[in-house]
């Protein structure tokens, strides 16, 4: 057999890819690429855009119903309204740890979570526990009709009082 | 007596209708005996020949089989109690109470769920240390071994889902504590937690996705890599028979 018969005729620019390579290479492209579309549209689909969820400002109602020198859980929306000889403060009661919701202790004069044994002070320091934060403090105002208001969205860095 | 009733088997299976679904027809032979494995879509997973001794109990203690027979009751009970349960708020925990006290066989059905979910998680790791200590996870098996893993997982992630199913206080702070567990996961923690709970805390977003997870989801999962499970039994030369230098892979 002679040498020329079997071997085929060398391409003049070896690195240029066929057809069949071409039209392989579009179609892994376009799977990448329905791939990654889907993968964004699942993110974006199991990300809920609106929450029927309960607002984070929650009406504490008027000053007076909390009597002097006393910490006050409302367990519905998971805030301490606490009163002092100076004045109210807000203190989230879900525990740092894992979420649990704390409770007063007024005999021991310690906020206590039952899941993991965390204890907070009343200002929300921590005393003892896996807690890695202290309880954070809420913004709270006092609204016109009177009204003590928290937005337990937004934790307040500087620890201010609201004065009556 | 014992011979009519079995002149009655073989009438029936020489049936017409009986041969035109089982293949196999009567018979005692080696082959026969093969046949009816080979030929049946679900015992076609399995070796048609088994060594004597990996069928001892001493073997496995039969722990795989008994994993996979929880799963089964779990299947069973678990689509029955659906025919009850709403996972919505708070209907959820009121229909629980109904299949405790108000339908019939209800709370059998319920701990029978309850207590053989239990059972196959505390067997799947049973089943994991006998594989382990003897040895059996080891080449050709390996592989076998990561599928056994996944199906833990699976597992775990089905008694967890489950667990919130009540909706009560229980399952409720479990599942706080649970999620905010996965919320440490650096960097991604909280997009995970909202795409698990589907909002920012655990509500009937979170229940309709745990239900779905935990009914749906999951045991497809399960039932692929059960499949999947078997049939690498069979692949990779059969159950271990401890004797680890006469084995010849197939």
């Amino acid at each position: 057999m002679p040498e020329g018969a079997k071997s085929k005729p060398v391409p003049d620019r070896p690195e240029e890819m066929g057809r069949r390579q071409f039209f392989v290479k579009i179609g892994a492209g376009s799977i990448a690429a329905a791939a990654l579309g889907t993968a964004a549209f699942s993110y974006e689909y199991l990300s809920p855009n609106v929450l029927y969820e309960p607002s984070p400002i929650v009406d504490a109602g008027k000053p007076d119903h909390y009597p002097p020198d006393s910490v006050t859980l409302d367990p519905q929306t998971a805030i301490y309204v606490v009163r002092t000889a100076e004045g109210f403060f807000a203190l989230s009661a879900i525990c740092t740890h894992l979420g649990c919701l704390t409770a007063y202790k007024s005999d021991l004069g310690m906020i206590a979570c039952p899941c993991h044994g965390s204890k907070f002070n009343r200002d929300g320091v921590k005393i003892e526990g896996p807690a890695p934060r202290p309880l954070p403090w809420l913004r709270m105002w006092m609204s016109d009709e009177g009204n003590l208001m928290v937005d337990r969205s937004q934790a307040v860095a500087i620890k201010q009082l609201v004065r009556i | 007596m014992a011979s009519t009733l079995d002149q009655l088997v073989d009438k029936v299976r020489e049936n017409r209708i009986w041969r035109s679904i089982f293949r196999s027809g009567t018979g005692q032979s080696n082959l026969h005996k093969s046949l009816v494995v080979q030929q049946n879509v679900f015992l076609h997973l399995f070796s048609i020949k088994a060594r004597k001794r990996t069928l001892e109990f001493r073997a496995t203690w039969y722990l795989g089989a008994l994993t996979f027979g929880t799963f089964a009751i779990l299947v069973i009970t678990g689509v029955l109690l659906m025919l009850y349960y709403h996972p919505s708020v708070p209907q959820a925990y009121a229909d629980m109470k109904d299949l405790q006290y108000v339908v019939s066989s209800g709370v059998f059905l319920r701990n029978l769920h309850r207590w053989s979910a239990h059972a196959m998680v505390f067997l799947v790791f049973t089943h994991m240390f006998k594989v382990f200590y003897r040895g059996a996870y080891r080449t050709p098996r390996e592989f076998n071994w990561v599928v056994g893993v996944i199906l833990l997982l699976v597992t775990l992630l089905l008694s967890y889902t489950g667990y919130l199913l009540p909706w009560d206080q229980l399952a409720y702070w479990a599942v706080t504590v649970g999620s905010n567990i996965a919320s440490a996961v650096p960097l991604m923690g909280a997009k995970i937690r909202f795409l698990m709970l589907g909002g920012t805390a655990v509500n009937a977003n979170a229940l309709l996705r745990f239900y779905v997870l935990h009914c749906v989801i999951l045991p497809l999962f399960a039932i692929l890599f059960i499949a999947v499970h078997f049939w690498r039994i069979r692949k990779d030369g059969g159950i271990y028979a401890g004797d680890h230098s006469s084995e010849v892979s197939s």
